[in-house]
């Protein structure tokens, strides 16, 4: 634009103006790479991210554990020896004892050495006892006979299998010793060892022992609170919705609303999780921790998503339709009820979906109401305590032991899975149904 | 386009209505007035768009509306069936009467008079669902119908009075969408007589069309008014002059002229009517 | 009977009125549903309105009010002393009571008779807590007569509502159907009425919205003036230290630390510094390479890239930053021989800024589509290149547009709470130092409300008060940001 020399003939004119002009053009590629950049620095984070977290968390799908012989001396589960067995006496017996003697067996350990009986115990998991307490709660029969079983072993061999503990560093610091690396090689080569699907991670409770620890009552919380937004924000966004696009008149109140609505979308999570604590907590007097009050919360929280998301599908119906039922004497509701709701569906449907994932993967309000809660029995209903899927990650992350990291890791892609299930399915909606008018 | 070449064979059957061949209006002594507009004035919030307009229509009889666009004659029409009640901020003063019966009376449910007055829009607006629901909807919002073969009765009599029964008696379940344009009016058209109104109302229902299929309304338009009344608001002279008996001028949001549409098209009596049929302005 | 029950059996009246109502009108029109006004289905709906709807208010009121109702009722046992305790104590002293008359009703009549006889003092309340543990009420210490009188009234009371909730509730049900049967008429205007009930409906529903803002303004306002009788506002707001020590129930005032806010917010700004200088460049240039120069094929990818970004829960982001990025970071620094904590702004801000670059790339990239292809054209009819014409024309033409979305951008990573719960500090510290560790807001309200702590101490109630400071900064910024962002679109519309 300044360039005016450059109109002008002349050799060295010309030149001028060519350098310029070739000035302009590397600047023109420069900038185009900063976008590319920008781009390639969004993806790499992106690849980044779920590469640390798949890398972390894939071998959390798999548990190791030991095939023992475990036979389950009467003497030690049913002492009193009592017809028909008395079920307190199952819940309290010292089903530790039947594994580790399985366990000496096969190892051949020392049973004399205090040291040795103590370093062969710490293979296997703390949580054993609870396994084989369900094995003869389910079936009382077995007291007396030998059982071919899986049990879990603890974090550390779990660990050592994984390779997460390096076996070339010096004993004393490896948290597991020589002897114990030994065994659990001797067991692996005899096939009494080995990695197995874990399933556990899918439905066992909370745990201290990074091994029995569990995502089922997260699971179950998160499914309640998914319950409770499904049948109270959707219906009230809907509502919301069509009242906002079709009926509002123009006037104060609805400008209120309105606005209200835009700003309520950008209102920081953690303040709804205060709200639902002050209101639902301390004033309504609703127990803690429990997912019909996460679900209240993640209703509200989701309000104004859906509400969005429904106005701009009902906008999106055309005004001709509307026209032409009304043309034909149809009433205000019986236009949107028989047209532009059903044709507004796949857009409602879309946003509800955006706004389940929103809560599915929302962490900060759950904390204000306390979700984080060590919950190891499943809950029957909405009331009782739970956790969710992202608090339960939170809990882990938070978690010393090295056992969790995997777990915490394995989690999140869980509830990745789960969020990209219902992204695609959102997408798909999306594409089916797109109607050009 | 197989559509089309029945429409375009339909058109050779029952030519158009020559200009000079136009129908002639009814004697004063036997026309039985069946709306009546008088004074109606409407404003879209601060602005004006009627002025005073004072309309008489007769029933058995097609009139229409004409003016540049923006000269309120569509605005006119949507007084008549309440349409504009929905539209924010509109206001209207005056007094329409349906036989004798003011519409815009506190009593008067505008839903049940959208039943007595039915509209046919500027472009078609078939709902998405098949051709026989699209026809089926008006009767059963208004329980028109007491059984299934009374609603089928009435879909087939409806798109056969639109001359469209022939042509989709095979693909009743087929959307209404998938139709050509001439025959989406049409079924727009079946759809609007469905719930058997006494007044039709048009709004331009031809501009979107090709001149075969706009020739095919034409013809159909003569048919139904041995039943009914009929209001068209046109942006074309020669379409007025070939359909209508009686033709109403709109100017700025006025009713300049309104007669006997062969009177109006050879001897106006207002200057501005000359000016516009002569091609002057608009 | 329980609330929920009484509500199924409604529903399913509602369901039976529906057909009743259906099936009157047909019966009233002699089968002809001409003549009707409305049609059947509007009659049905009517019914089952009327049916409902009054019920239901009632028993949505009831079961509002039973609550304070009978604790009402029960405090009217209490002696003067407790009446005259502090409202955490009285509440302490009415869980003991509500678990007491949990229990009541599963004694038998012989231990129930102890209980009563031991709240007049018959016999000693240890009899009563002997009795009351044998059904899995176990109560810290013997109960005070009074307590045991108190649950007694407020057992019997609640017994009673219970009781005459259904019967108030069916009855009314009844009535209104009956009601509503002898209006049903050929001539009924049915369809219009259900449809002004919906309406009724519909608009209550946007109030939610409204209310639920209003909730938020009230609870937490509420709670902070708490605070601000505690300790004093200007201690909040202007002090720079920030040790709020260990609440204990029953501590002395001693126990009572130092509230600053400004630690918190100096950190919160830091952290959002460092996500926005991270963000805005790269979802912006982001944005400019996706809308004017991108063919479709790298748009077909590069949109699902910001899209997943954008679809991550910030938990994940967080134990990403916790587990891998902040280890990273110091091991780079320690690569160099710079000594950079894990946990350090650096950390929590650059995860922070990967957050936001999806929210800002899409903002800009909506405000940059807004700027008229006209001005594009003008500019490249004078010769100028792609990027020049980006750089003179669109840009400065969408720049309040963006400052509106980088507003927008600011105000998420100020109100973000997982990332900096997880990879912050936890420590305050008033520092210029981005590798090390700060503390913000959002972080300190978490640390403050999770755990067993005692509700009414400053200790938990600060969290209100940050709540409050937060809530209002970022409403302030949106406000003002989609203000901004209406005036730039309208310019153009």
């Amino acid at each position: 634009m300044t360039d005016q020399a450059g109109i002008l003939p002349g050799i060295s004119v010309a030149n001028e103006s060519h350098k310029r002009l070739a000035k302009r053009h590397a600047a023109e590629r420069r900038f185009r790479w900063y976008g590319i950049f920008a781009l390639l620095f969004a993806l790499a984070f992106l690849v980044f991210l779920f590469g640390s977290i798949i890398g972390k968390g894939w071998t959390a799908f798999l548990q190791t554990s030991a095939h023992l012989d475990v036979y389950f001396d009467p003497a030690i589960v049913n002492p009193s020896g009592s017809n028909p067995v008395d079920q307190d006496e199952l819940m309290r017996a010292d089903y530790t004892k039947l594994a580790r003697t399985a366990l000496y067996k096969v190892l051949d350990v020392n049973t004399d050495e205090r040291k040795e009986r103590f370093a062969a115990n710490k293979l296997l998991s703390r949580g054993v006892d609870v396994q084989l307490r369900d094995i003869v709660m389910n079936d009382p029969s077995v007291i007396g006979k030998h059982r071919e079983v899986w049990l879990l072993a603890a974090d550390d061999v779990d660990a050592l299998l994984k390779g997460s503990i390096d076996r070339d560093i010096p004993e004393a610091r490896r948290g597991i010793s020589d002897q114990q690396v030994k065994w659990v090689d001797q067991m692996v080569d005899e096939g009494m060892m080995k990695k197995r699907f874990n399933t556990g991670l899918f439905v066992n409770g909370a745990s201290s022992y990074p091994e029995t620890a569990g995502l089922g009552v997260a699971l179950i919380g998160s499914f309640f609170m998914m319950l409770t937004v499904i049948l109270l924000a959707v219906p009230l966004a809907v509502a919301a919705a069509v009242y906002l696009e079709e009926f509002a008149p123009k006037n104060r109140l609805s400008d209120v609303i309105e606005v209200n609505i835009n700003n309520l979308a950008a209102v920081p999570s953690i303040v709804f999780g205060l709200l639902g604590l002050a209101v639902f907590i301390n004033f309504f007097g609703l127990p803690r921790s429990a997912p019909l009050v996460g679900g209240l919360v993640l209703s509200l929280m989701t309000l104004p998503t859906i509400i969005i998301a429904t106005r701009a599908a009902l906008r999106a119906v055309p005004p001709s339709i509307r026209q032409g039922a009304m043309g034909v004497g149809a009433s205000k509701h019986q236009v949107i009820l028989h047209h532009v709701l059903p044709l507004a569906l796949p857009g409602v449907l879309t946003g509800t979906i955006i706004g389940l994932v929103q809560a599915l993967g929302e962490t900060a309000p759950l904390l204000m109401i306390g979700m984080v809660a060590f919950v190891a029995d499943y809950p029957t209903n909405p009331l009782e305590p739970a956790t969710a899927l992202p608090v339960q990650i939170y809990m882990w992350a938070t978690a010393a032991e090295r056992g969790f990291i995997e777990r915490t890791a394995g989690a999140t892609m869980v509830l990745l899975a789960f969020l990209i299930i219902m992204n695609s399915a959102a997408v798909y909606l999306r594409h089916k149904f797109e109607r050009k008018w | 386009m197989e559509a089309k070449l029945e429409e375009a064979q339909a058109t050779r059957v029952q030519p158009p209505v020559e200009p000079e061949q136009m129908p002639g209006a009814l004697p004063e002594d036997k026309r039985v007035l069946k709306m009546a507009a008088k004074d109606v004035n409407l404003w879209y919030g601060e602005k004006q768009a009627l002025y005073d307009v004072s309309l008489d229509v007769f029933d058995n009889s097609v009139t229409a509306l004409i003016g540049p666009s923006g000269c309120g004659k569509s605005t006119f029409l949507r007084c008549l069936d309440r349409m504009n009640d929905v539209i924010d901020g509109v206001k209207i003063k005056g007094d329409i009467r349906l036989d004798g019966k003011d519409i815009y009376a506190s009593d008067v449910d505008p839903v049940q008079l959208r039943a007595r007055v039915g509209m046919v829009f500027q472009k078609p607006n078939p709902f998405p669902k098949s051709i026989f629901e699209n026809v089926a909807y008006g009767p059963r919002i208004h329980g028109l119908a007491r059984s299934k073969t009374d609603l089928e009765e009435i879909v087939v009599q409806s798109l056969t009075r639109a001359g469209l029964f022939e042509e989709v008696k095979d693909r009743l379940d087929e959307p209404g969408t998938g139709l050509s344009g001439g025959q989406q009016q049409r079924l727009c058209i079946a759809r609007a007589i469905s719930v058997s109104p006494e007044v039709l109302l048009m709004d331009e229902p031809c501009s979107a069309l090709d001149p075969i299929a706009t020739a095919r309304i034409e013809t159909l338009m003569d048919e139904l008014k041995s039943n009914l009344c009929i209001v068209i608001v046109t942006h074309s002279m020669q379409q007025a002059a070939r359909v209508s008996e009686r033709t109403a001028f709109f100017h700025l949001g006025n009713l300049v002229e309104v007669d006997d549409t062969t009177k109006m098209f050879t001897n106006p009596v207002d200057v501005r009517t000359q000016d516009y049929i002569t091609g002057r302005f608009g | 009977m329980s609330s929920l029950a009484i509500l199924a059996f409604l529903l399913i009246a509602a369901v039976v009125a529906y057909f009743v109502g259906n099936y009157r009108s047909n019966a009233v029109s002699e089968g002809d549903s001409r003549i009707l006004h409305s049609r059947p289905s509007y009659h049905g709906a009517y019914l089952a309105i009327w049916t409902v709807l009054p019920a239901l208010l009632v028993l949505a009121v009831w079961s509002a009010a039973e609550r304070p109702v009978l604790q009402y009722i029960a405090m009217q046992e209490m002696p003067q002393s407790v009446l005259d305790s502090s409202e955490a104590q009285k509440s302490l002293t009415m869980n003991v009571v509500d678990s007491i008359a949990e229990g009541l009703p599963k004694l038998s009549p012989q231990e129930y008779e102890t209980v009563r006889k031991a709240g007049y003092g018959f016999v000693t309340t240890q009899d009563a807590r002997d009795v009351l543990s044998k059904h899995h009420v176990i109560l810290g210490s013997n109960p005070e007569p009074y307590l045991l009188r108190a649950a007694d009234e407020y057992a019997s009371k609640r017994e009673l509502s219970r009781i005459l909730l259904p019967i108030v509730c069916f009855g009314l049900a009844i009535g209104c159907f009956a009601w509503g049967y002898l209006r049903i008429r050929p001539k009924l205007r049915a369809r219009n009425i259900v449809e002004h009930v919906m309406q009724a409906g519909l608009l209550a529903a946007s109030t939610v919205a409204v209310l639920t803002t209003l909730g938020i303004v009230l609870s937490v306002l509420f709670e902070t003036i708490h605070f601000f009788q505690l300790v004093p506002p200007a201690d909040f707001f202007f002090g720079t230290v920030w040790d709020p020590r260990f609440s204990a129930a029953g501590a002395g005032p001693d126990s009572s630390g130092q509230f600053g806010l400004l630690p918190l917010l100096w950190g919160t700004t830091f952290i959002s510094l460092v996500a926005l200088l991270v963000a805005v460049p790269v979802g912006l240039f982001a944005a400019i390479y996706m809308s004017e120069y991108a063919n479709t094929k790298v748009r077909t990818f590069s949109k699902p890239v910001l899209e997943i970004l954008a679809g991550i829960p910030t938990i994940v982001y967080g134990f990403f930053a916790l587990i891998t990025f902040g280890p990273f970071l110091r091991d780079m620094g320690a690569a160099i021989g710079i000594d950079v904590s894990a946990s350090s702004v650096l950390t929590a801000g650059i995860v922070m800024g990967v957050m936001i670059i999806p929210f800002v790339s899409s903002l800009s990239d909506d405000i940059i589509n807004a700027v008229p292809q006209s001005l594009r054209q003008g500019s490249y009819g004078l010769g100028a290149t792609q990027s020049e014409t980006i750089k003179k024309v669109i840009l400065p033409a969408a720049l309040p547009g963006i400052v509106g979305a980088v507003l927008l951008a600011a105000s998420r990573a100020i109100g973000e709470t997982m990332i900096v719960v997880l990879a912050a500090g936890i420590a305050a510290n008033l520092t210029l130092n981005p590798l090390e560790p700060v503390t913000t807001v959002t972080v300190k309200i978490v640390s403050q409300l999770t755990g067993d702590l005692e509700f009414n101490s400053p200790q938990t109630l600060v969290a209100f008060a940050l709540g409050l400071t937060l809530f209002v900064i970022t409403l302030g910024l949106n406000v003002y940001a989609l203000y901004i962002v209406r005036k730039y679109r309208e310019q153009y519309d």
